[in-house]
């Protein structure tokens, strides 16, 4: 029997205890008009057989070349990460509850913390969240309790912001009465300037959302648009890339005043890049940081660094008075068990790579990116969108639908990016392109020769 | 008696300025000259500088600072720790599934796992269709209340706003129909733990959107008038919310959308057997009945012809939305399909045949050993109540004291102080993947536990005494935030 270790004896010995005839029996309470009939289920499989009919599933779809980023990035993931990951001792455990019997995970989420801080320039962090699209509900919720001088639960979205994460945050923080209100970005830099935000100067606005890079790969000038919004005091949602902190200035840092009110009020972001896999798209982990100042309105876990009963040093989940378990209907969110295990992997990737590591793979992306960039622009009937600077994305403008130079390209074995027609009508035909430090020379030449290809032969035909 | 490492110095103090794990980094490029001085980073972020060694020796003596399933006996109520198979894991992690990028060509043979795995879902709920994006039970619950909303809403039925939530509940009941913009009415259970039938039916009315409910409850014990409690709800024009929390006492013997659910939510990572991590990710994978079909989050795996494709926005307007970047916890998801598969039709129905065989005979010896079940009249769900309010008044010792002690036999505690309405409460789910053995093992400890109680308390109010620390100071860590390692300036 898959999974119980019940002999026959066992089985009549505890039967014997209980006093019960059958295994039936303990079921009696329920009504018999409500007893389920045999499921319609497939039989049992042996693991050699289901590795087979896996292996062949996951082989079948192919390992094509990847060029696409969009919220999803494709990095070096260290041997270490995983092997100690899945470590039973982590894969296996519960929630830190007990902290005496968890210090291990209690430990390594404080760490992760303290790292989640030092990336990102603020002064406390929480365990996770879900992904980013949902740490930006969370953060929008967040903004509306912690901005106490708005009452308008207003929030400005750019247009350049992840179109996803601006759906989930509609689905997640509607329903709380929150009204998001869009706001446009330059064609031709590709970004958002500040005056397409004067017409909300002196309104009542509860936050303004910033993406660094922005959906497009582009950079936000960040300073400005942070000095804006607290000018008008308006809280700042920050939504970064974690790899890009390591050469970006951290949103704590974003603005230009010198007093202890600089920086982002919030930052979140997608965790996945540190160490975690694209696996279709999940699990990933979503981060948060903020002020000291705004720790009790932080949804999620928390960690802190206390002493034992003893006076040695420990680890235990805090500030539980926020959440679910003790609030009830009162929480700061819903949210209990998240990301654990992204986290683990996150905090040792972190760990391997430290600052000069990440900076290397943020320079490497950026690099590849421009070569690619560089080498696609050059063919005809492509061009560069916009001209704002870039981390490692970039918009490219096609001659023709791109639905069909992507699908010309995926029998080629490359997976040229994503078509923006859907999300992005008013571009025209483009195409997000994405190259980090894993895409070398011949992956980028491969793209570029295909693609040329591709373009030719349209050509010839029309 | 348990014997984990004491001390580990945090990361950061392992590290030497310049210390690398240079195999990792790739070859330098210039690339980040080309950004702005003015959006450039100053000061590089203080993170560790540390050898992949010291990575790896680090991580490693953190894991075996944690009690786990692999490790121990983890009988902790509600949570259902249960062995993780590692084929799940395996499979789960073939380079080709975790090399696929969300926004790519749909993978026909991931969804392929996906479609197989929300029709299984279906069938073993009774319910008409299934959702697999919600990352996490408590996100499940939104999705769930948000669709119970839409509903309402589809019908112009704009007065119902009103969640109605047993006592006994998870505290996330609650806190989610708050997040979806309701208004919480908490009813009381009787003496038996069921349902305050009358207090149901003076709670119900036109501004109820639905109720929310565990079944077996979070008492451990099956609600005998849930075809009563459906009926109520449903003339009353409201609809009937599932928490899937303790579907593992029921898989296979009874149906949430037989009993007259509407929708239900699953926590993949509990009754099928995804791990735990640590905490997360779970998956809170929703079922729907006929209802509330149009309302499900997306997307959902569909298929056209031989072809598997993303439902999305165009196929379902009415939709509730997206709930996560992509596509929810995929990884989660496959190792669910792996676990069901491995189980198939006949594993499915042992496993509540088997908890429920481990819960009855651990309650039984426990009453035996002269602890006091919470609701002795009662059979054992999955899982059950023991209540320390009289050793609490004989001798002073608390649940919190056993539950520390028990770590100190090697056991990992049971759920402690939940649900609230048991007074000294231990909540405890043995899962079925337990041999009797260590349930005996767990009764002997629980016997010895009682000894010291009478004869030497002392030894339970400073427990735990073999942990790699003693009891915590969490009035401390509330009150003097230590939330991050900071450089010496």
């Amino acid at each position: 029997m898959a999974f119980i270790p019940h002999t026959a004896d066992d089985i009549d010995r505890m039967l014997e205890c209980i006093g019960a005839k059958t295994i039936d029996d303990l079921f009696d309470e329920i009504p018999v008009a409500l007893r389920a009939g045999e499921l319609k289920l497939p039989p049992a499989m042996g693991e050699m057989e289901l590795g087979r009919l896996l292996t062949e599933r996951a082989t079948g779809d192919g390992r094509p070349v990847n060029f696409i980023g969009a919220g999803a990035y494709e990095h070096h993931i260290p041997a270490p990460v995983w092997a100690i990951t899945t470590r039973g001792e982590f894969y296996s455990a519960y929630t830190p509850y007990q902290a005496e019997a968890s210090q291990g995970t209690l430990q390594l989420i404080y760490e992760y913390q303290s790292m989640m801080c030092a990336l990102t320039g603020m002064e406390v962090s929480n365990a996770s969240l879900y992904d980013g699209a949902s740490a930006l509900a969370e953060a929008c919720l967040m903004a509306v309790r912690a901005n106490r001088g708005s009452i308008s639960r207003r929030i400005l979205l750019p247009r350049s912001l992840n179109p996803t994460y601006a759906q989930v945050a509609l689905a997640i923080a509607g329903n709380q009465g929150i009204v998001f209100e869009s706001v446009d970005f330059d064609r031709s830099a590709g970004r958002t300037l500040l005056e397409s935000l004067q017409p909300y100067t002196g309104q009542d606005v509860t936050a303004l959302v910033i993406q660094q890079p922005n959906f497009f790969g582009s950079l936000e000038e960040a300073d400005e648009l942070t000095d804006w919004a607290h000018q008008n005091k308006i809280l700042v949602i920050a939504v970064v890339n974690p790899i890009s902190l390591a050469v970006l200035k951290a949103p704590g840092q974003w603005g230009t005043r010198t007093d202890s009110g600089h920086g982002a009020d919030i930052v979140c972001g997608e965790g996945q890049p540190l160490g975690v896999p694209l696996a279709s798209g999940g699990p990933y982990f979503g981060f948060m940081t903020t002020r000291m100042q705004y720790v009790r309105q932080m949804p999620g876990r928390i960690v802190g660094r206390t002493v034992d009963t003893e006076g040695r040093p420990g680890f235990s989940l805090t500030l539980q008075a926020r959440e679910q378990h003790i609030r009830r209907s009162k929480a700061t969110s819903n949210i209990c068990t998240n990301q654990g295990l992204l986290v683990t992997a996150a905090t040792i990737y972190m760990s391997l790579m430290g600052a000069a590591g990440l900076q290397q793979v943020a320079a490497a992306s950026l690099q590849r990116t421009a070569d690619l960039v560089a080498r696609l622009s050059a063919i005809a009937g492509v061009k560069v969108a916009f001209t704002a600077a870039r981390f490692h994305e970039a918009v490219l403008l096609l001659d023709r639908p791109v639905a069909l130079v992507l699908s010309a390209l995926a029998r080629r074995g490359i997976l040229g990016g994503l078509d923006l027609s859907d999300r992005y009508p008013e571009l025209g035909h483009a195409l997000l392109v994405c190259a980090t430090e894993t895409k070398l020379d011949v992956d980028i030449d491969a793209y570029a020769a295909a693609l040329a290809e591709v373009m030719q032969t349209a050509r010839a035909a029309a | 008696m348990a014997d984990l490492p004491a001390r580990e110095p945090l990361i950061f103090e392992l590290g030497k300025p310049g210390r690398q794990a240079g195999t990792q980094f790739p070859p330098r490029a210039a690339g980040s000259a080309e950004i702005p001085a003015h959006l450039r980073r100053a000061v590089p972020p203080a993170l560790p500088e540390v050898s992949e060694l010291q990575v790896v020796r680090h991580f490693t003596r953190l894991s075996q600072m944690n009690f786990s399933i692999d490790t121990h006996f983890y009988p902790l109520g509600s949570c259902t720790m249960k062995y993780n198979p590692k084929a799940c894991n395996s499979f789960a992690m073939l380079p080709e599934f975790l090399g696929l990028h969300p926004l790519g060509p749909e993978p026909q043979g991931f969804m392929a796992c996906m479609y197989e795995l929300q029709e299984m879902l279906q069938e073993i709920t009774g319910m008409q269709a299934v959702s697999l994006t919600p990352m996490a039970g408590a996100q499940g619950e939104f999705a769930g209340v948000a669709m119970i909303r839409a509903y309402h809403r589809a019908r112009n039925d704009l007065g119902r706003t009103e969640i109605i939530v047993p006592q006994a509940a998870h505290g996330t009941n609650p806190a989610t129909a708050a997040m979806c913009g309701c208004s919480v009415k908490e009813i009381p259970c009787d003496a038996n733990g069921d349902v305050d039938i009358e207090a149901l039916r003076a709670a119900v009315g036109p501004a109820t959107a639905g109720i929310m409910l565990t079944n077996p409850s979070t008492l451990g014990v099956f609600e005998h008038k849930i075809a009563e409690v459906a009926s109520i709800v449903h003339e009353a024009g409201g609809l009937l919310y599932y928490d899937g929390a303790n579907l593992n006492a029921i898989l296979g013997k009874v149906r949430p959308g037989d009993m007259g659910f509407d929708v239900i939510h699953m926590n993949l990572h509990k009754t099928f057997s995804t791990p735990h991590g640590g905490g997360g990710p779970g998956s809170g994978a929703v079922g729907v009945g006929a209802r509330l079909r149009p309302f499900l989050p997306i997307p959902i795996v569909g298929r056209d012809g031989g072809r598997y494709r993303w439902l999305t926005e165009r196929d379902l307007p009415q939709s509730i939305g997206r709930l996560s970047g992509f596509m929810g916890n995929a990884g989660v998801n496959l190792r669910a399909y792996v676990y069901m598969r491995l189980l198939g039709r006949e594993g499915m129905v042992r496993v509540a045949e088997f908890a429920a065989l481990n819960a009855n005979y651990l309650m039984k010896r426990l009453q035996a050993a002269g602890y006091e079940a919470a609701y002795p009249t009662r059979r054992a769900s999955h899982e059950f109540i023991i209540t320390l309010k009289r050793e609490n008044r004989l001798y002073g010792v608390t649940a919190m004291d056993v539950a520390k002690r028990l770590l100190d036999y090697g056991f990992h505690a049971p759920t402690t102080y939940f649900p609230l309405l048991v007074p000294e409460c231990l909540l405890i789910e043995p899962t079925e993947t337990e041999a009797k053995e260590d349930l005996d093992r767990f009764c002997e400890a629980m016997i010895a536990i009682r000894r010291e109680m009478e004869h030497e308390s002392e030894k339970l109010a400073a427990a735990p005494h073999t942990m790699p620390v003693r009891r915590l100071d969490d009035v401390r860590a509330a009150k003097q935030l230590d939330l991050a390692w900071k450089p010496a300036a």
